[in-house]
């Protein structure tokens, strides 16, 4: 595809897409695919075809509009209007009501702060465009990123313009990406490879997952732009195997692209070739830490290693190697497009741009979420999430999964960013966010963590193989009711432990729930002692309670 | 003593042995390409046999021993045959705060089986997940692939009765 060919192809869709008076939007994520969204579009469908409708009226497939807990959703375009828990008897109603009033009973009004308070960088195109059409993505801006980097910039531009933006890596561990680029740009010259990460473990985050069923070809866009601007001529996506939705758009999106001449050899008539190539995960939450990623794309176990040297000097194959998050990469095209001033323009001083969160757990409106760096958690939580269900207490809110921590309410007025987060004893981690209510109880939360990290471990290194598993003992034993106070000393001396010497974040963090919920709530472990000595001195002698 | 075999025959002349040979000649042979091999041929069997384990390892030059490290290590990879259908509950945090366990439970205690077991009859598989990332619809449960959310105990007792008895 030539330059030309690109606007010109883009310039025809919109035209295309303008014809249409009316345009019914079908959310086809995971989250309404199942609860029926298939079935809903094909009633649509045949009863657009029915009123002999199909000319002015096209029926879409579309990505995540967000709201998951309301699905199947519906949009009306351009009127805007959103349907909810559509069900496939709806259809009619839908299709003669798209000159008229909304159906009532299934409307959901979008002037509520879940809609308004959103700003949508990585997500601006879910929920809008078809992703299963290259086409759709083109006439959205789609690909113009690559070509401009490839027609107007010279690769160190790229970097600096990454640097300007103020970007850091959505993984979790907030690197700047600017300097991890220009790391790799500078390790020598030869084959160089650039990775998305899209193993995303982290139970309660599927932030990733529905930008790559939403909109796949960002990602590849943004995969391409990094490797030119580092060097590289081949990529890799490390997915999870249990997103197959997501694996089959991706194989759709990079066969499309590489027949439309947007990946493959000599992209837009240049010299510049770049080559993606999909490699499937096999649950193993280490592997989403990189060198144990490489380790798994490499076809061995993944088992990491120290660092350094670090994969930006020897990475995959021993090759200088890049590895970005889905989130950062999908950032990218949006930088490239409008500067990077643009974009550190939004957010707070250190953590610049907007964050995708997946909120879920006991708050009102679970689903996916797109919010500038430095809003408070109350905001989040109160007004986006519509606060909690059945008139419960709020208790913690907890973000950046087992390497994370739970927050409790004095802190919700805090602004999100990287900092903060870290300050109360959490992180910003990839962008889970579950809320708890007064239900929960809280050394079961840290429990129930312990016991991921516990079963993930890889069992490389002594202090995360044996002191989670040690760890998740005591929290068992606390919360069963037979802890003793030499427990939770015990507790605390191996979290030390763990988190100084383990060999990798995985294990550097697994204390993580723990000492957040010992800072905060330290009075339930408390609780559950005195019970429990109260019970032991109630027993009558010679009766072993352990 | 070992001898370099040039071309290992399949284990048996099993139609699925192909596209497990289609996957290792699109990636050359590369033992690098293990992992995808061995996902193709759990796609094709269900379930890693040893049989199968030593045709990979001969067919990409890799020991043995390397082969079942990998496939013991990741938690997709399965040596032992699944039941006719399965249910995979999601004991992800979203679904975990919401009831996920309770639903284990109902189901451990109704079949007799422990997640990760087969019943006796060969029928049913229940199953565990980490997380689906379907968390907007917490607790949420794979029904031979099919993801249904917003679940309650007797809700998956009841689709898991159907197969029982059909």
């Amino acid at each position: 595809m030539t330059p030309e060919e690109l606007r010109h192809k883009a310039a025809e869709e919109r035209t295309a897409q303008k014809r249409y008076k009316h345009c019914l939007n079908v959310c086809m994520a995971a989250g309404c695919m199942s609860s029926g969204a298939d079935q809903v579009k094909e009633a649509l469908t045949s009863v657009v075809r029915r009123y002999g409708m199909e000319e002015e009226v096209p029926v879409r497939a579309v990505g995540c509009m967000g709201l998951c807990s309301a699905g199947p959703l519906v949009s009306v375009e351009p009127k805007g209007v959103l349907y909810q828990e559509v069900k496939a008897e709806d259809a009619s109603d839908i299709v003669t009501s798209v000159n008229d009033v909304p159906v009532k009973r299934i409307h959901c009004p979008t002037d509520t702060p879940f809609f308004t308070r959103q700003k949508k960088i990585v997500l601006e195109n879910c929920g809008k465009v078809d992703p299963e059409r290259l086409e759709d993505y083109i006439a959205a801006d789609g690909y113009e990123a690559l070509l401009k980097v490839l027609t107007e910039m010279k690769p160190a531009e790229v970097v600096q313009q990454v640097t300007i933006s103020g970007l850091r890596g959505r993984g979790g561990a907030g690197f700047p990406t600017g300097l991890k680029w220009g790391t790799v740009s500078k390790a020598g010259t030869g084959q160089k490879y650039v990775i998305c990460n899209a193993d995303e473990g982290d139970p309660g985050a599927f932030m990733d997952r529905a930008v790559l069923e939403s909109d796949p070809h960002r990602v590849l866009e943004g995969m391409a732009v990094a490797g030119y601007a580092v060097g590289a001529d081949r990529g890799y996506i490390y997915i999870r195997a249990e997103y197959p939705l997501a694996i089959k758009r991706l194989r759709l999106a990079i066969r499309q692209a590489t027949r439309a001449g947007l990946l493959g050899n000599q992209i837009f008539g240049t010299t510049f070739n770049f080559n993606i190539e999909l490699r499937l995960g096999a649950g193993a939450f280490v592997c989403g830490e990189e060198t144990a990623l490489i380790a798994s794309i490499e076809g061995r176990r993944g088992l990491p290693r120290p660092r350094p040297p670090f994969p930006a000097n020897y990475g995959l194959f021993g090759r200088p190697t890049l590895i970005n998050n889905v989130e950062t990469l999908a950032n990218i095209p949006t930088i490239i497009r409008n500067g990077g001033a643009w974009f550190a323009s939004i957010g707070t001083e250190k953590s610049k741009g907007t964050k995708v969160f997946a909120l879920a757990g006991r708050v009102q409106n679970t689903g996916l979420i797109e919010v500038p760096m430095g809003v408070t958690l109350r905001e989040i939580i109160f007004d986006i999430g519509g606060g909690i269900p059945e008139g419960k207490k709020f208790k913690a809110v907890q973000t950046g999964g087992p390497s994370g921590g739970c927050i409790p309410e004095q802190h919700l007025d805090m602004p999100v960013d990287y900092e903060s987060l870290m300050q109360v004893g959490s992180i910003m981690g990839s962008g889970g966010m579950i809320v708890m209510d007064e239900t929960s109880n809280m050394v079961d939360v840290a429990r129930f963590f312990m016991e991921f990290c516990m079963t993930e471990s890889c069992g490389k290194c002594v202090p995360c193989r044996v002191g989670t598993y040690q760890m998740h003992e005591l929290l068992d034993r606390i919360h069963r009711g037979q802890g003793t106070p030499t427990d939770l000393e015990l507790l605390k001396e191996l979290c030390d432990v763990v988190k100084n010497t383990s060999l990798c974040g995985l294990g550097q963090t697994s204390p993580n729930p723990v000492l957040s919920t010992l800072r905060y709530f330290e009075h339930e472990y408390q609780e559950l002692i005195a019970a429990a000595n109260q019970a032991h001195a109630a027993t009558p002698a010679g009766e072993v309670t352990r | 003593m070992i001898q370099a075999v040039d071309k290992p025959q399949p284990p048996s002349d099993d139609k699925r042995w192909k596209i497990v040979d289609a996957t290792m000649r699109r990636n050359g042979h590369d033992r690098h390409a293990l992992i995808e091999t061995l996902h193709t041929v759990q796609e094709s069997f269900g379930f890693l046999d040893e049989e199968g384990l030593r045709y990979v390892a001969n067919s990409l030059r890799v020991p043995l021993s390397s082969v079942y490290g990998v496939a013991t290590f990741y938690h997709f990879f399965t040596l032992r045959p699944p039941g006719a259908h399965t249910c995979v509950v999601c004991t992800g945090t979203a679904c975990y705060i919401k009831g996920a366990m309770k639903i284990v439970e109902t189901v451990s205690q109704k079949y007799k089986v422990r997640p990760g077991q087969t019943t006796p009859d060969g029928k049913v598989s229940l199953l565990t997940a980490r997380c689906l990332g379907s968390c907007g619809l917490a607790p949420a449960v794979v029904f031979d692939g099919d993801v249904v959310g917003k679940l309650a105990g007797p809700q998956v007792a009841e689709r898991i009765e159907r197969w029982v008895k059909s």
